[in-house]
């Protein structure tokens, strides 16, 4: 087990999500970053199904009631155990009664950490991610014990450097294709899209990323049809919304631009005021 | 018989096939005829299926190479014969409370238009709605067949929080809010019936192509059916669709 001291600003369980219940209104889910959750798990050969938390701006106290290997992924927020400072990205022993403080952030949105075998908390619809109405839960709270395993083999493998892309939390460029409803644009509107840098908006959560920046809309909405994380819908007012993982299945707003799952990781780890710009494959 | 539909890539991983745009019954049929088809012949190629009023989109579980030829394929399944393939669907009955004390809303719609409440509630409750999909929330269904009196703007500011099972309307539709969750239609009662469990063996027992009627039931049954439902003791009146 695992107790939450402090739980942080938004911190919650996610795995890959919930596939296949679209028919149902049920969201996807998932790690925002599924670049960065998926690096935390294979430093311990977890599998990549293996359940991690997502911690968003750090904040975090955990203490840890048994011994487990953990890692770190993603976001730098000053990890540190028992006072000390520990590598991102590497395999680290930790013992009962330990504690993993995140703190200041160095750079990056969210972060992972993996522990041996995945987190074990309820599994809802297939999936352990946390979603209001699906899990009991869907922010980890003070006082909760998130259940680990406790039977793991003393890992004998050894300790490499593994290599980030750096471009991961600078590149400000999104990769994407056209829309469905991308034709529907004019000439005009068609270069704004291309050449503007937009800026993230306050308004930026799992569900999606709303942008500063206005393009002039006179497009119809649609017949409410298939969004999906990735999607691009432009407002009645003019502003982008870029929507992730825990977006709805359907929506009624033009979608404008698809961006690539690389991206969708990149923008999990930006936030409030950054910068990004479409680039078109 | 067959209609006229358009293949879209939506990115690399996804097709988007769309019919026209309107909201008609027997283009849903087309639609779910053809997720049936889909799911028959190719389930092993993708993780899912959504169905919005006149398009399905197929999720692919590895990014296509060459659009056409998906297509091609697509359009093989969509003009092919298959045998029984014909669904199940049910007209399930939903006990409605119209009671002011739920309708927060009735009122004032009533006084903008020349409805009076029991008008609203009456024109509500005699029609059956047709199932196109279901969106926006775990279990929220998106209903055709809103008598066109009944048509009125959404509030100009949504409601942070309406509860769970409140009945409302908005523009040209209507539907049952399956969770407490935001929204801007007008409330104009409440079912105990719950829409959505994720912990039921199947959490979410209305599909697209059911139908759905709504019944008014008084203050004080509401009450006594929300104790039954609790209890898991009651269980929704349903007839089979023939159409």
């Amino acid at each position: 087990m695992i107790k939450v001291l402090k739980p942080g600003f938004y911190t919650s369980i996610q795995d890959r999500g919930r596939i296949g219940y679209a028919s149902m209104g049920v969201p996807v889910s998932g790690v925002m970053d599924s670049y960065s959750a998926d690096l935390a798990n294979s430093v311990l050969n977890n599998s990549f199904e293996d359940a991690v938390i997502e911690i968003t701006f750090g904040g975090c106290i955990l203490k840890f009631l048994t011994d487990t290997f953990i890692s770190i992924s993603g976001g730098d927020f000053s990890a540190k155990i028992n006072n000390k400072p520990v590598l991102l990205n590497s395999r680290i022993k930790i013992y009962k009664n330990d504690e993993l403080l995140f703190g200041t952030i160095n750079f990056g949105t969210r972060c992972y950490l993996a522990v041996k075998d995945g987190f074990l908390t309820e599994k809802v619809l297939k999936s352990r991610s946390f979603y209001n109405g699906i899990t009991s839960n869907f922010l980890i709270k003070k006082n909760d014990l998130l259940p680990i395993s406790t039977h793991y083999i003393d890992l004998n493998l050894s300790n490499t450097a593994i290599k980030i892309l750096k471009s991961h939390f600078k590149s400000q460029e999104m990769k994407c294709f056209e829309g469905p409803e991308f034709d529907l644009l004019d000439e005009v509107q068609k270069e704004q899209i291309k050449k503007q840098v937009f800026t993230i908006s306050n308004s930026n959560n799992r569900m999606g990323y709303q942008l500063n920046e206005t393009i002039e809309n006179r497009l119809p909405q649609i017949l409410t049809s298939a969004v999906l994380p990735g999607t691009v819908q432009l407002t009645p007012s003019g502003k982008l919304i870029v929507l992730m993982r825990d977006c709805q299945v359907t929506g009624g707003y033009p979608r404008i631009l698809q961006i690539c799952e690389e991206s969708i990781n990149r923008l999990a780890q930006k936030s409030t005021g950054d910068k990004l710009q479409f680039k078109f494959n | 018989m067959e209609f006229k539909h358009t293949y879209k890539p939506f990115g690399k991983q996804a097709i988007l096939i769309e019919w026209s745009a309107v909201i008609n019954e027997d283009i849903l049929k087309d639609i779910l005829l053809f997720k049936e088809k889909l799911i028959q012949t190719r389930k092993d190629n993708f993780t899912d299926v959504i169905v919005g009023y006149n398009s399905l989109t197929l999720l692919l579980k590895k990014e296509f190479v060459h659009f056409y030829k998906e297509v091609e394929e697509l359009k093989l399944i969509y003009t092919s014969k298959f045998m029984n393939l014909k669904q199940e669907n049910f007209v399930w009955e939903i006990p409605v409370c119209y009671d002011q004390r739920f309708g927060i809303d009735l009122e004032e719609i009533s006084n903008k238009s020349k409805l009076t409440v029991q008008e609203i509630i009456q024109l509500h409750s005699e029609k059956t709605y047709r199932v196109f999909f279901i969106g926006f929330l775990p279990g929220f269904l998106y209903l055709g067949g809103l008598d066109s009196k009944l048509h009125f703007d959404r509030k100009p500011n949504p409601r942070l929080k309406v509860a769970k099972g409140s009945v409302a309307i908005g523009g040209g539709q209507t539907g049952v809010y399956p969770l407490d969750s935001p929204g801007g239609w007008n409330i104009i009662g409440k079912t105990p019936i719950h829409f959505f469990d994720a912990k039921s063996q199947k959490p979410c027992y209305v599909k697209a192509g059911d139908k759905i009627k709504f019944t008014s039931i008084s203050f004080e049954e509401f009450y006594q059916l929300e104790k039954e439902v609790l209890k898991n003791k009651f269980t929704i009146f349903k007839t089979l669709l023939n159409d």
